[in-house]
C-alpha cells in the first residue's frame, strides 16, 4: 500500500464535497480496492470512506413496490434484509465469504462492475435502477462493459431500485479458485417478459441473453432454453478455468437451471 | 481397550494447544532489536539480460540502509545443489550457479534482482520502486521439448544446452525391455503430464539474520524444515562461515509439504547483510512472493508403456519423462525425478523388466524440488492410470489385473535396485474392498444415473519409499550428503529427560508421538519427557525432516540413545542393589532383581547418577545422557490400496467426490491418531493435485496461477469424509521400532485413484476417453466428453509442457 489520506464523512453532502477533490476516491467495504491497494496495483492521494455515512445504508420499499437500497449496503445486509426479494437476498448470500459479506457493499460491486461479480446479473435482470446524488440510470444503460459504467468521476452510487420479478433465480457456477461466478445467470420473469443477465462469460461484462428472453417470454421453461443453441462463444472469456466455448456452453447450461429454479 | 499411553495410544498432540490459541513461536514472531528490513525486488520477465541497474535514487532515500545487487555478491558461493546425477553415458549433470541476487540474466519471474534493506518494509519497498533496472527481454524457455532442440534458446548460456542430465535406469536392462515390449502380446501406451504444484504452506518463508559482533558469530532464524542442513549448506557453500560460528534455529514451523527443505537464496541474503550491515535483517514473505519464489512441485511430462503377455502377467514397463527442473537447482531437485521415482517404478507388481529414461530440463520457471511424496507421487500415478487403462483396453477387472500381478514373496529384490523388505499387497486389498462395499456400487451408480449423473469407481495400490535412506547406498546415487540421524537423551537428576533430536517438526506432532515410545521404553508418563528440536545450537546433527523418515530414522536414533540409557541406568541398579547387571529388569519405571523383590525407582537411579555417592564411579562415568546416531541399512516400503467414488455432472463437467477409502500398511503405528491425520492432510492435497490445483504458466513465462484467486486449493467443502484404514501392518524389518512412515502416501496414492474413478464414470455414460491431465477441472472433464479435450492416446499434442500453458 502507497500512503494515502483517509476521510470519513458522515453525511452525504460531505462525501460528495470531499470526492469533488482530485484524484480522491470512494471507499466501499474496500473487499476490491483493499487487496489491489495492497498489491500497489491501486492508489489514490485521498480516499472518503462511505462506511459512515447513514443515509445511503438499508433496505425499504417504494411506492411502485420496488426494493430500495442503499448504495452502502452490506452484501449480508441484503442478505439477511431483502426479503420481498429472494432470490436476490440469495444473490447476496453467496457473495464470496462471511468477511467479504460483512463489509462489501452494493454499491461498491456495481461501481466496479466486474465481469465475473454477481450483482451486475442480479441488476441488470431486474431492470433495477442505479441512483446517484443527481440522477438515475437504468441498468440497461448503465453497464458499459467490463469494468465501465455510466458513473462519472467521483459519482457515488447512492441508492439501486429493484422492481420484484414474480418469478426470479440466480445460478452460479463459480471459478473454483476464486469462487467468483465462472458463469452466472440472473432470470427474472415480470409480467411483461423475461431478462436474462449473464455474467462472468463475456470479455464485455454483464450482458442480456436476447434469444433465451424471447424463448422464455413466450414458454417459460428451461425445455425453451434446451431448444436454443448456446449463444456464440465470440467475446468470451477464455482463462484457466474455462475456454470461450466452455463458458458459452455454460450460459445454456446455468439458464436452464435458473429457470427451473425459478418455477 | 485401547491404550491411553505409549505405543499405539492417541493421546492428543501436545503441541496443538500452542498452535490453537496462538502461541506458538514461528519464525516471524521474531524480532531482534536493531531489526532492518529487506525487500527483494523481483524480475517481472521470465528471461531476460541485465544491462545494468541503478540503484542511486534508492540509496538516497531517507531510512535506507543498503541496496545490494549481484556486484556486492564477489567471493559469496552460488546456492549449491544437494545431489548430483550421473547421466546415461556416465557424465555428471549440468550444474548452473545459482547466484544469490541475479547476475548478468534473469531466469524467471521472481528472481531478485536486487535487495533493498530499510528501516521499514514499506521504506524498503518505495527504495525498490525507485530502482531502475535495464533488461532486455528474450524468448522464454518453457516448452520442455522444445527447451532440449539445438536451436532452443538456453537458460544459462554457460552450459552446453538446457539439458541438466539424460538419465537411464537400469540402463542394462534396456535391451531387454525393447525386445519385451516389442515381443509382448499387448502394450497399453499412456502419455500423461503430472501437474506444476506450488505447495502453499500456512505460513509463507520467513528469514531473519543477526550477526554478533563480540563473537564473530551469526545467526539464522528460518522456516526450515532441516535447519542442521541448511547451517552445512550456506556455511560451508555460500559464505563460508564454519558451523562452530553459524547457528540456524527453526522454530514452530507452520508446514512445509516439501518446500521449506532447501537452501534458499533469502536465507544466505538476510545472513550475510546481517554481518555486512551489522544489524539485524529480516525478510518475511508476501503471499505473492511466496508464488513465485518458494520450490514448486511435480512437473513431468510422460510416455509410459506396460507390455503384458497373452495371460496378463505385466512382462516390461518403459517410461520416459521430461522433468522439469526450472531455471537453476534446488537443493534436491535432481534426486527427485530420478532415484525417487526410477526405484518406484516397479509398483506393487513383480514385472520383471523396467527401463525408466529421465531428461531434466532447464526452464524459465521458478525452480522445481520435493513436494509431499516428491517423485512418487509421479510414479505411482503413471503406473497406476497405465495399469487401470490396460484393464480396459482387455476388457478385464482392475482390480484383478492388479492382484494376478501382485509380489507376493518378501524380501523382494525389484528390478529398480531397491528390495522390498515386507508387503502384504493383497491384505490391503481384501481390507480396502471391504470398506467400499464394491457389489454395491451398481445400485449406486443406477441411483446417480436416476439423477443425471455420472457415477465412477476408481481404484488402485501404491507403493513408496520412505524413511530415507541408507548413506552409502544414497552416496552412490550421487547424494551429497548422509541420511542418516541422530538423538541426544539427557536424563535430568529427577527423572525427567530431554530428548535433542536432529529431526524437527514441522507440524507432524513429533512432542507427541517421540515420547510416546520413550514413555514405552522406560514406562514412565510421556509428560516427563521434553522434545527439543530445530536449533543447531542445541539438538544434534539432523538431516530434516522429509521423505517420511522422522519417525523411521530419527525415532530409531531415539531408540537407540535411550537403549543407552537403559543400559547404563541398569548398571547403576545393579550397583545399588548389590545385584548383577544382568539380573535387572525395567518395567513401568522401576527396576527388580530377578528372582528377588528388591525393587528401585527411575528416580532414585537418575538422582544417583547425578549425586553419585553410592556410585561405581571407577568403572562407570557419572550423569546420564546418551547420544546415538542411526543409519538405515534399507527403505521403508508402505503400501496400500485407494478407492474413491466420484459423481460427474454431464452438462457442466463438475466432478465430485462421494467417497474415499484408503487402506495403508504402515507397519507399526506409534500414534494412530497423528497417522490418520496425515492421511487425511495428504489425501486432500492429493485430490487438490488430481481435481484443483494447477501452477500454470503462459508461454512467455508468465505466471498465470500467482494467487488464490487462480491457484485453487481445496476446502473442506471439497472432501468427503474419509475412511482410513491401517490395520494390515507388516512391520518394517530392519529398524527397531519396525515403523515405516506414513507422511506422504495420502498425496502418492490418491490422483491415479481420482482419475481412475472420474474416467470410470465417463466410460459409463458411453464416453471412451484415455485420459484427462490433472487437475480435472469442469471445463477439462466437459471438454473430454465432447470429444475434444481427453488425451493419453498417444494423440496428445503439445504435451511437454508441465500443466496447460494457457486456457483449458
Ligand atoms: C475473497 C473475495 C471473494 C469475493 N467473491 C465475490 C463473488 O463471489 N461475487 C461478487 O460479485 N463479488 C465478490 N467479491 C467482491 C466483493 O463483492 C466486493 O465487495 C465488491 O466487488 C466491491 O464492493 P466494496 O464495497 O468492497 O467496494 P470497494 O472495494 O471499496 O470499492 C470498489 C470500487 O468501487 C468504488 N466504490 C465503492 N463504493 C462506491 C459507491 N457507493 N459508489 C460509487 N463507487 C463506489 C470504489 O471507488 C472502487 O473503485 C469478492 C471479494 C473477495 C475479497
Amino acid at each position: 500500500m502507497y500512503n494515502f489520506e483517509l476521510v470519513k464523512p458522515t453525511t452525504l453532502q460531505d462525501a460528495v464535497a470531499a470526492l469533488k477533490d482530485d484524484d480522491a476516491q470512494a471507499l466501499g467495504g474496500g473487499q476490491t480496492l483493499l487487496p489491489t491497494m495492497k498489491a500497489r496495483l491501486a492508489m489514490s492521494d485521498k480516499f472518503v470512506a462511505l462506511s459512515g455515512v447513514a443515509e445511503i445504508r438499508g433496505i425499504c420499499t417504494d411506492d411502485d413496490g420496488r426494493i430500495c437500497i442503499g448504495g452502502g449496503t452490506t452484501h449480508a445486509d441484503v442478505a439477511k434484509g431483502a426479503t420481498d426479494y429472494p432470490a436476490l437476498a440469495s444473490t447476496a448470500a453467496r457473495i464470496g465469504d462471511p468477511a467479504v459479506r460483512n463489509r462489501g457493499t452494493i454499491g461498491g460491486s456495481l461501481a466496479n462492475n466486474d465481469p465475473s461479480a454477481c450483482y451486475p446479473a442480479a441488476a441488470l435482470a431486474s431492470n433495477a435502477t442505479i441512483c446517484t446524488p443527481d440522477r438515475e440510470i437504468a441498468a440497461d444503460a448503465y453497464f458499459q462493459g467490463m469494468f465501465e459504467t455510466a458513473l462519472e468521476e467521483g459519482e457515488i452510487i447512492t441508492e439501486v431500485k429493484f422492481p420484484v420479478p414474480q418469478k426470479a433465480a440466480y445460478e452460479k457456477f463459480i471459478q473454483p479458485a476464486s469462487r467468483f461466478p465462472l458463469v452466472a445467470v440472473f432470470v427474472a420473469k415480470f409480467s411483461d417478459g423475461v431478462r436474462v443477465a449473464v455474467t462472468g462469460a463475456s470479455s464485455d461484462g454483464v450482458f442480456r441473453w436476447s434469444e433465451a428472453e424471447a424463448a422464455l417470454s413466450d414458454n417459460f421453461s428451461a425445455e425453451a432454453i434446451l431448444g436454443l443453441s448456446a449463444p456464440s462463444s465470440d467475446g468470451m472469456i477464455s482463462d484457466l478455468h474455462g475456454d470461450a466455448t466452455y463458458r458459452a456452453h455454460l450460459v445454456k447450461v446455468m439458464t436452464a437451471r435458473a429457470v427451473k429454479a425459478a418455477i | 481397550m485401547p491404550k491411553d499411553t505409549g505405543i499405539g495410544a492417541s493421546p492428543k498432540r501436545r503441541e496443538d494447544v500452542r498452535f490453537l490459541t496462538g502461541k506458538g513461536r514461528y519464525t516471524d514472531d521474531i524480532n531482534v532489536a536493531g531489526q532492518a528490513h529487506v525487500v527483494f525486488l523481483r524480475s517481472d520477465v521470465a528471461h531476460g539480460t541485465i544491462n545494468g541497474i541503478d540503484t542511486a535514487a534508492a540509496e538516497a532515500m531517507e531510512g535506507v540502509v543498503g541496496v545490494f545487487t549481484a556486484m556486492d555478491f564477489d567471493g559469496v558461493g552460488g546456492i549449491p545443489c544437494g545431489w548430483q546425477i550421473t547421466d546415461r553415458e556416465g557424465n555428471p549433470m549440468q550444474e548452473p550457479k545459482h547466484p544469490i541476487l541475479a547476475e548478468g540474466k534473469v531466469r524467471h519471474v521472481g528472481d531478485p534482482i536486487a535487495a533493498v534493506v530499510a528501516e521499514s518494509v514499506s521504506i524498503a519497498r518505495d527504495a525498490c520502486e525507485a530502482i531502475e533496472v535495464d533488461i532486455t527481454s528474450l524468448p522464454a524457455v518453457m516448452d520442455m521439448k522444445k527447451a532440449v532442440q539445438a536451436d532452443a534458446p538456453k537458460v544459462h548460456d554457460d552450459l552446453t544446452s538446457n539439458l541438466c542430465y539424460d538419465w537411464g535406469f537400469v540402463e542394462d536392462n534396456r535391451q531387454a525391455v525393447d525386445d519385451a515390449i516389442k515381443s509382448a502380446a499387448h502394450v497399453t501406451t499412456l502419455e500423461l503430464v503430472n501437474n506444476r504444484l506450488i505447495a502453499n504452506p500456512m505460513e509463507p518463508r520467513v528469514a531473519v539474520g543477526d550477526y554478533a559482533r563480540h563473537d564473530d558469530s551469526s545467526t539464522l532464524y528460518t522456516t526450515s524444515q532441516n535447519p542442521h542442513v541448511i547451517r552445512l549448506l550456506m556455511g560451508a557453500f555460500v559464505l563460508g562461515i564454519p558451523e562452530h560460528k553459524l547457528r540456524v534455529v527453526a522454530p514452530d514451523v507452520g508446514g512445509g509439504f516439501g518446500t521449506k527443505i532447501f537452501h534458499y537464496a533469502e536465507e544466505a541474503f538476510c545472513t550475510f547483510a546481517a554481518k555486512q550491515l551489522e544489524r539485524p535483517v529480516k525478510w518475511t514473505a508476501s503471499r505473492s512472493e511466496a508464488f513465485m519464489s518458494d520450490a514448486h512441485g511435480r512437473d513431468h511430462v510422460t510416455k509410459i508403456e506396460l507390455a503384458l503377455d497373452a495371460d496378463n502377467n505385466f512382462t516390461a514397463v518403459r517410461t520416459e519423462t521430461y522433468a522439469n527442473m526450472g531455471a537453476y537447482l534446488s537443493t534436491f531437485a535432481p534426486s527427485v525425478p530420478t532415484w525417487l521415482h526410477g526405484t518406484l517404478m516397479a509398483g506393487n507388481y513383480k514385472t520383471p523388466l523396467v527401463y525408466v529414461n529421465v531428461k531434466a530440463v532447464f526452464t524459465n520457471t521458478v525452480p522445481v524440488d520435493a513436494y509431499r511424496g516428491a517423485g512418487r507421487p509421479e510414479a505411482t500415478f503413471q503406473l497406476e492410470r497405465v495399469v487401470d487403462k490396460a484393464a480396459r483396453e482387455l476388457g478385464i477387472d482392475p482390480v484383478e489385473l492388479r492382484r494376478q500381478n501382485f509380489i507376493r514373496e518378501f524380501p523382494y529384490q525389484t528390478p529398480v535396485a531397491v528390495e522390498y523388505d515386507t508387503g502384504d499387497y493383497d491384505a490391503t486389498m481384501d481390507k480396502l474392498l471391504e470398506m467400499i462395499d464394491r457389489d454395491g456400487f451398481e445400485a449406486r451408480r443406477k441411483e446417480s444415473e436416476s439423477r443425471g449423473k455420472l457415477r465412477g469407481l476408481g481404484i488402485n495400490c501404491y507403493i513408496e519409499a520412505c524413511g530415507i535412506a541408507p548413506s552409502k547406498l544414497v552416496g552412490q546415487l550421487g547424494a551429497r550428503a548422509g541420511l542418516y540421524e541422530s538423538a541426544t537423551v539427557r536424563v535430568n537428576a529427577t527423572g525427567g529427560l530431554v530428548v535433542m533430536t536432529g529431526s524437527h517438526s514441522h507440524g507432524q506432532g513429533h512432542e507427541t508421538s517421540f515420547p510416546q515410545v520413550i514413555a514405552d521404553m522406560i514406562g514412565i508418563n510421556e509428560d516427563q519427557i521434553e522434545i527439543v528440536h530445530g536449533d543447531t545450537a542445541n539438538a544434534p546433527m539432523g538431516m530434516g525432516t522429509y521423505g517420511s523418515r522422522s519417525l523411521a530414522v530419527g525415532g530409531s536414533a531415539m531408540f537407540r540413545a535411550t537403549e543407552k540409557i537403559i543400559a547404563k541406568a541398569k548398571k547403576i541398579a545393579a550397583h545399588i542393589m548389590e545385584a548383577s547387571d544382568e539380573d535387572i529388569e525395567l518395567k513401568d519405571g522401576k527396576f527388580t532383581v530377578a528372582g528377588t523383590d528388591k525393587e528401585l525407582a527411575w528416580g532414585d537411579v537418575t538422582l544417583a547418577a547425578y549425586v553419585p555417592h553410592n556410585y561405581p564411579l571407577e568403572d562407570l562415568e557419572p550423569g546420564l545422557e546418551e547420544t546415538a546416531f542411526y543409519d538405515p541399512n534399507n527403505f521403508t516400503y508402505p503400501a496400500g490400496a485407494y478407492a474413491c467414488e466420484v459423481e460427474v455432472d454431464p452438462e457442466t463437467g463438475f466432478v465430485e467426490v462421494l467417497s474415499f477409502a484408503a487402506a495403508d500398511d504402515f507397519g507399526n503405528v506409534v500414534n494412530p491418531m497423528i497417522v490418520e491425520g496425515q492421511v487425511h492432510g495428504g489425501l486432500a492435497q492429493g485430490i487438490g493435485q488430481a481435481l484443483f490445483e494447477n501452477c500454470a504458466y503462459d508461454e512467455d513465462g508468465q505466471l498465470l496461477s500467482a494467487s488464490y484467486m487462480d491457484y485453487t486449493m481445496p476446502r473442506a467443502k471439497d472432501l468427503p469424509m474419509f475412511q482410513v484404514d491401517h490395520s494390515c501392518a507388516t512391520p518394517c524389518t530392519h529398524n527397531p521400532l519396525g515403523v515405516k512412515g506414513c507422511g506422504e502416501a495420502g498425496a502418492i496414492g490418491s490422483p491415479p485413484s481420482i482419475v481412475n474413478g472420474v474416467l470410470d464414470a465417463l466410460a459409463s455414460g458411453g464416453h471412451d476417453v484415455g485420459h484427462i491431465d490433472m487437475p480435472l477441472t469442469p471445463a477439462k472433464v466437459w471438454a473430454a466428453m465432447q470429444g475434444t479435450g481427453g488425451t493419453g492416446d498417444g494423440t496428445a499434442h503439445a504435451r511437454s509442457v508441465g500443466g496447460p500453458a494457457k486456457n483449458v
